[in-house]
């Protein structure tokens, strides 16, 4: 199926849009202005206007003199890109790719969706009357491509419909102007004698290429269909990764809902690989009879685009949908949609990186089947403070910016929060002499110590630590520590913090 | 007379390589894959001795039993530096426990780059499990770690055959398991810290200092070593090895 693409062009979209708010000017010239290299020059006007000869880029001065009883307001700059962008997201009830062009029309394109309206005349004429109840004076056309409906609704008679096949013979009669080319070459153009698109259309490219440059032979082809053009930035981009799977019967078994997922998964997956993404949340929604909807979701630790392990992910979930009488609607929709980054395949397995496909879908295994578990990678941070020192890693594949640090003794086994021993140490700053830890009395045969470890004043306020690292006579090695300054005249408060190896 | 000798010797040498192959085979039976050597040994000197073929058994599953949080840490310590041996350049290891008690930058004092770990918080016991077999399955995965209490023969079986497929190492460390019954389980270690040795009476705390028995091992000897993990070397000295016919005739293997 070809594509079609209807162009709307508000002639007088901001004369419209004020006459809408103020009915007492419908019948009167009224004209928008803009500051152009120091004088007042006209933007818009409405027909009023336009009928006793002021046309836009007129300078405010001559407007004034040729119709003394005008109405002037001035305009603002982004106004007419606002107020089209606002008619340009209303359009998206017709369409849902619209896009708003340099030169402020409305192209929709329109491919598959006439129908649903009876035909493209009606489609256009509900626009048209849709818009006209609106206040808005519009024209439009209805052509296979851009570039012909452009014409068509800046030049041609409002509400023409080209049929598929034919762009060429409404436009031959129109003026060059309607090939959307710069206004120095369509101004050399007319010098030369070609007023219409049929003066031009003849022609061999090779001699507009060298008499015109390129610009002209590529509008013409556009124009004509010979050269593809899209819609470049459409306003509202599209929600796309959904699939729909309506069935005959209403479906009530495990089974059955896993089929349907495959069947689903299978489709967004292949379109998903073919553009070069994956997943990271996908949702099924299941449309049951009785009017309610249940739903599951999953999450992936990268994007992912593998049938198999999302079916596995969501067969860890399916115990949880309640089909009730039966669901008679799944829609699968991607939530979170990334690039994939494509993993370089080994020819041969190789053995565990962090990149590894496998290792992400064995992760995301963990995550569908225990949602509360954690899943965690950790990195050195900038920090001293121990429960600072490591901080989580933001993905699989996340590298270390610092190194870590190797001078200073840690525990292999840490104990959060630390727990409070009693301690009976000889002398500041010395280590303790011997320490009591549930109910067991370890005498300290030797010891490394002190290390000061501030709390860092920026993050938080409070005594410092003073850390040692003893051995017991039995050789259990233990991180214990002194919170704030040795005080004579009470005990200290004393710490174990963790067990060395 | 020469000749004949010669024969004999001929003889003697087959019937070595015969015996050598039969073993090897038996060993295969009971588990033991040893699919290529691609390497003699992890380098861990006359630790390997006590192991079937002298070969550290990579791909099978190992049992750290510890009775108390001193000889977690140690446990813990020596899982650091037998990791660093393992997984050599490259590789990812899968730490599975119930609790945040490992302090990941210790590690770096076993050889054993802290990021290279991903650790997994599971609550449930039976989740835990599941995780843990879920990751020997993994092939990207070289080693997984566990901290699991219990385990019983049947669940121990399950695991042992997805790693005979897989040839991931599982290393299982029991914190006050409260059966001691028996597993697949290839080796079953106890490791307890030990006084470190300082030179010259001189403050401070030496090397850590561990002794290390091997309560159970399949087709090896169950032995006893002082292990010193000093500047990234594992030194061994051996305190007891059981003789092969006792270890054959009294230690119920498997």
């Amino acid at each position: 199926m070809g594509k079609r693409y209807a162009v709307l062009w508000l002639p007088y979209l901001l004369t419209d849009w004020y006459t809408k708010h103020h009915l007492d000017c419908a019948d009167e010239p009224l004209v928008f202005t803009v500051q152009l290299r120091g004088r007042m020059a006209v933007s818009a006007v409405n027909p009023h206007a336009e009928q006793l000869g002021v046309v836009p880029q007129m300078l405010l001065a001559d407007a004034r003199a040729a119709v003394p009883q005008l109405n002037v307001l001035s305009d603002k700059p982004a106004r007419k890109d606002k107020l089209l962008r606002a008619i340009g997201l209303w359009c998206i009830r017709y369409t849902p790719l619209v896009a708003v062009d340099t030169t402020g029309c409305l192209i929709l394109d329109i491919t598959g969706c006439a129908h649903l309206w009876g035909g493209e005349i009606a489609y256009l004429q509900e626009i048209d009357r849709q818009l006209c109840q609106r206040g808005y004076q519009v024209r439009s056309a209805i052509a296979s491509t851009i570039g012909a409906a452009w014409a068509l609704a800046r030049y041609g008679i409002s509400g023409t419909i080209v049929p598929e096949g034919i762009p060429e013979k409404p436009l031959l009669a129109l003026p060059i102007a309607c090939l959307r080319l710069e206004l120095s070459l369509v101004e050399k153009l007319l010098k030369l004698g070609f007023r219409t698109v049929g003066h031009v259309i003849g022609l061999p490219d090779q001699v507009l290429k060298r008499r015109f440059g390129n610009e002209l032979v590529q509008r013409l082809a556009q124009t004509m269909g010979k050269e593809e053009e899209f819609i470049i930035d459409p306003l509202k981009p599209v929600l796309p990764y959904t699939e729909r799977l309506p069935c005959l019967e209403p479906i009530k078994t495990a089974k059955g809902i896993e089929i349907a997922i495959e069947k689903l998964l299978d489709k967004l997956c292949q379109r998903l690989i073919g553009e070069g993404k994956g997943v990271r949340k996908v949702k099924l929604s299941c449309y049951r009879i009785d009017g309610k909807i249940t739903s599951i979701e999953i999450g992936t630790n990268r994007a992912s685009a593998h049938v198999k392990h999302l079916l596995g992910l969501f067969k860890q979930k399916i115990a949880a949908l309640a089909p009730g009488l039966g669901v008679e609607v799944f829609v699968l929709e991607g939530i979170s949609v990334e690039d994939a980054t494509p993993v370089q395949e080994l020819l041969w397995s190789g053995e565990g990186s962090l990149d590894q496909e496998a290792l992400a879908e064995l992760l995301d295994k963990f995550k569908g089947k225990d949602p509360t578990c954690s899943i965690r990678r950790f990195l050195p941070d900038e920090h001293h403070w121990p429960e600072r020192s490591i901080r989580l890693a933001t993905s699989l594949t996340e590298k270390r910016m610092i190194a870590w640090g190797r001078d200073r003794p840690r525990p292999v086994r840490i104990l959060t929060p630390p727990h409070p021993v009693a301690v009976t140490a000889p002398i500041p700053d010395y280590p303790p002499m011997l320490f009591r830890y549930k109910g067991e009395v370890h005498l300290i045969k030797k010891a490394d110590g002190p290390e000061r470890i501030e709390r860092e004043w920026w993050v938080e306020q409070g005594e410092h630590r003073d850390y040692y690292y003893v051995e017991d006579d039995q050789g259990r090695r233990y991180w214990l520590f002194r919170l704030g300054h040795y005080q004579g005249d009470r005990s200290s408060n004393w710490y174990v913090h963790g067990f060395f190896a | 007379m020469s000749r004949r000798k010669e024969t004999v010797m001929k003889k003697s040498g087959e019937k070595s390589i015969c015996i050598a192959e039969l073993q090897n085979q038996i060993l295969q039976w009971q588990g033991f894959k040893q699919v290529e050597r691609k390497h003699d040994g992890l380098g861990l000197g006359e630790l390997e001795q006590a192991f079937p073929g002298n070969v550290f058994p990579v791909g099978a599953l190992h049992e750290f039993i510890c009775g108390n949080k001193e000889e977690e840490a140690a446990s813990s310590g020596f899982l650091g530096s037998l990791l660093s041996f393992l997984i050599q350049k490259d590789g990812v290891v899968l730490w599975i426990s119930g609790s945040d008690q490992l302090f990941a930058p210790a590690m770096t004092s076993f050889g054993l780059e802290p990021d290279r770990i991903i650790f997994v918080q599971i609550q449930k016991q039976k989740d835990l499990l599941w995780a843990l077999e879920e990751g020997l399955k993994c092939t990207a995965v070289k080693v997984v770690v566990a901290e699991i209490q219990e385990i019983n023969f049947v669940q121990s079986r399950r695991l042992q055959l997805v790693v005979e497929k897989s040839q991931v190492t599982g290393l299982l460390l029991r914190f006050q398991p409260r059966v001691l019954g028996a597993t697949t389980c290839a080796v079953r270690w106890h490791i307890r810290p030990r006084p470190s040795y300082v030179q010259d009476n001189m403050p401070g705390v030496g090397f850590p200092v561990w002794e290390a028995e091997l309560l159970k091992v399949k087709n090896g000897q169950p032995s006893r070593w002082q292990l010193i993990w000093k500047q990234g070397n594992l030194l061994v000295e051996q305190l007891y090895k059981a003789k092969v016919s006792v270890s054959t005739d009294k230690r119920k293997v498997g």
